[in-house]
């Protein structure tokens, strides 16, 4: 366990974001933070991913996630949805502990993750359909159909994942987070493998998600994209928190640390 | 009971589309069968009496195959993982794949008898109450199988593990599995089969109960 972790991190968030955490402190009293980590470790073997990191995100806020590679941004979404145990602290999701209370907060949450969670023998179709008969959710062909129209795969509906492109898997794995309906939505580089076009069909879903009330954790290298969609910013450095705060007042000294070039 | 129903039906899939393993693994058994015929020689009453314990054999050799095999499509993209993510209880998509695991041996051990009728003339009309000793029989390694295979799925030496792992764990429902098959392709004049019946789904129940409660372990990442 670090020792030096908790002064750096902790310190630098409350001297630039000292006003966000006064408004969370009323936030949590009014039972209005959806995602609360305190003090959260994590690690793999010796190394550590996550060091003391210490945040709120008030309900129906999109976050951006940001920070080089291997600095645990997909650690901590991972973290959040209850995919990894963090090794110190506590994580909450809308006022649940995400240990004790595990399948309480699976119901709240989604996460795109690095791997797609799709079965590469079925269809784009079957795929949907295994979720919506666990979520017991309705699971009427027409209503799968549209989801997959909302992604652009519809007259790929038949289609096998094993002949999908990158990109195309990555619509469908979007489609079956949306599938899910949760409040607090964990995206991990959503933008990845995607087209153009596709990384507007992100940005629709965005607005479409913070429209409906959910909150959305999003770690993205794409500092422009970020800021415009993001109300609020995380930037992680090997593990710890560096900045927390609005995310278009990120200093520059946070958006190098997250390796961003200016212009990104 | 509808989360058990929804995890069945998906492992059923995925091995209707991958269907030709189950052709692979009947293959697989078959091939073990007739080498142990080799072993025993042409003397027609010896074929008879190994019979039952060389079709259990066969059947727990080709379960390694298909038990690995189940785990495999969970793990590409892990989306068992996603599915524990989902508010589904671990013990639902563990009940879910071992009834397919059932299923797929039960149906390799179905078709495994002819050619065991074949090689060992070893034959029955008691067609239903095999076919009952052979589900049991299934269900017996399917249960601890599907566990060890989750165990061993990602493991490096998977193929050495599993069995290494599974076969001392069965070989009560084998002795079971061997005697009820036995005293009906020989003959059972004392009504012995009754009771091997029951305590081969003693072991089925017993060991769907622990390993349902041990399956989250297992598979949880944190």
């Amino acid at each position: 366990m670090p020792t030096t972790s908790t002064g750096s991190s902790t310190q630098l968030i409350e001297n630039e974001d000292g006003h966000e955490h006064g408004l969370s402190r009323k936030a949590t009293m009014l039972g209005m933070i959806a995602v609360s980590a305190e003090g959260v470790c994590r690690r793999y073997g010796r190394r550590w991913a996550l060091v003391d990191v210490s945040f709120e995100v008030p309900e129906a806020t999109v976050v951006m996630v940001a920070g080089r590679n291997g600095s645990g941004k997909s650690t901590l979404l991972r973290t959040l949805a209850t995919a990894i145990r963090p090794d110190r602290g506590t994580v909450r999701i809308l006022g649940r502990h995400s240990q004790d209370e595990r399948d309480e907060v699976r119901e709240t949450i989604a996460l795109l993750d690095h791997y797609t969670h799709l079965y590469e023998p079925l269809t784009a179709l079957e795929n949907l359909d295994i979720v919506a008969r666990f979520l017991g959710k309705n699971r009427s062909r027409e209503a799968l159909l549209a989801l997959l129209e909302e992604v652009g795969l519809a007259d790929r509906a038949e289609d096998p994942i094993g002949t999908f492109s990158a990109g195309m898997r990555k619509r469908l794995a979007i489609a079956r987070v949306l599938q899910q309906e949760a409040r607090v939505v964990l995206l991990d580089e959503p933008y990845g493998d995607l087209d153009p076009p596709g990384f507007l069909l992100v940005d629709g879903i965005l607005e479409r998600l913070r429209a409906s009330g959910a909150t959305v954790l999003m770690a993205t290298h794409l500092l422009q994209r970020g800021r415009a969609l993001c109300s609020r910013a995380l930037v992680l450095e090997s593990g710890r928190l560096v900045y927390s705060g609005a995310a278009s007042e990120m200093p520059g000294a946070a958006a190098n640390i997250a390796g961003f070039a200016e212009g990104a | 009971m509808n989360g058990i129903l929804a995890a069945l039906r998906k492992d059923l899939l995925l091995t209707w589309r991958g269907r030709l393993q189950i052709v692979a693994v009947f293959a697989f058994g078959a091939a073990a069968l007739l080498l142990f015929s080799f072993a025993i020689g042409p003397d027609s009453s010896a074929l008879r009496q190994h019979a039952a314990g060389f079709l259990w054999l066969a059947m727990l050799l080709a379960s390694t195959l298909s038990l690995a095999e189940s785990f495999e499509r969970e793990l590409e993209e892990r989306a068992l993982t996603g599915l524990l993510l989902l508010p589904v209880s671990a013990a639902v998509l563990y009940y879910g794949k071992a009834i397919a695991n059932l299923i797929q041996l039960a149906l390799v051990g179905v078709l495994l008898v002819p050619v065991m009728v074949i090689l060992y003339d070893a034959g029955t009309l008691r067609l239903l109450p095999l076919l009952g000793v052979i589900v049991l029989g299934a269900a017996g390694l399917s249960a601890p199988g599907t566990l060890y295979a989750a165990m061993t799925a990602q493991a490096r030496a998977r193929q050495a593990l599993l069995p290494l792992l599974l076969f001392p764990l069965v070989v009560p429902v084998l002795l079971a599995a061997v005697k009820a098959t036995s005293l009906l392709v020989l003959g059972d004049p004392m009504g012995q089969i009754r009771p091997w019946a029951t305590l081969l789904a003693a072991f089925a129940v017993i060991h769907l109960s622990l390993c349902g409660l041990l399956f989250g372990r297992v598979v949880d990442e944190g």
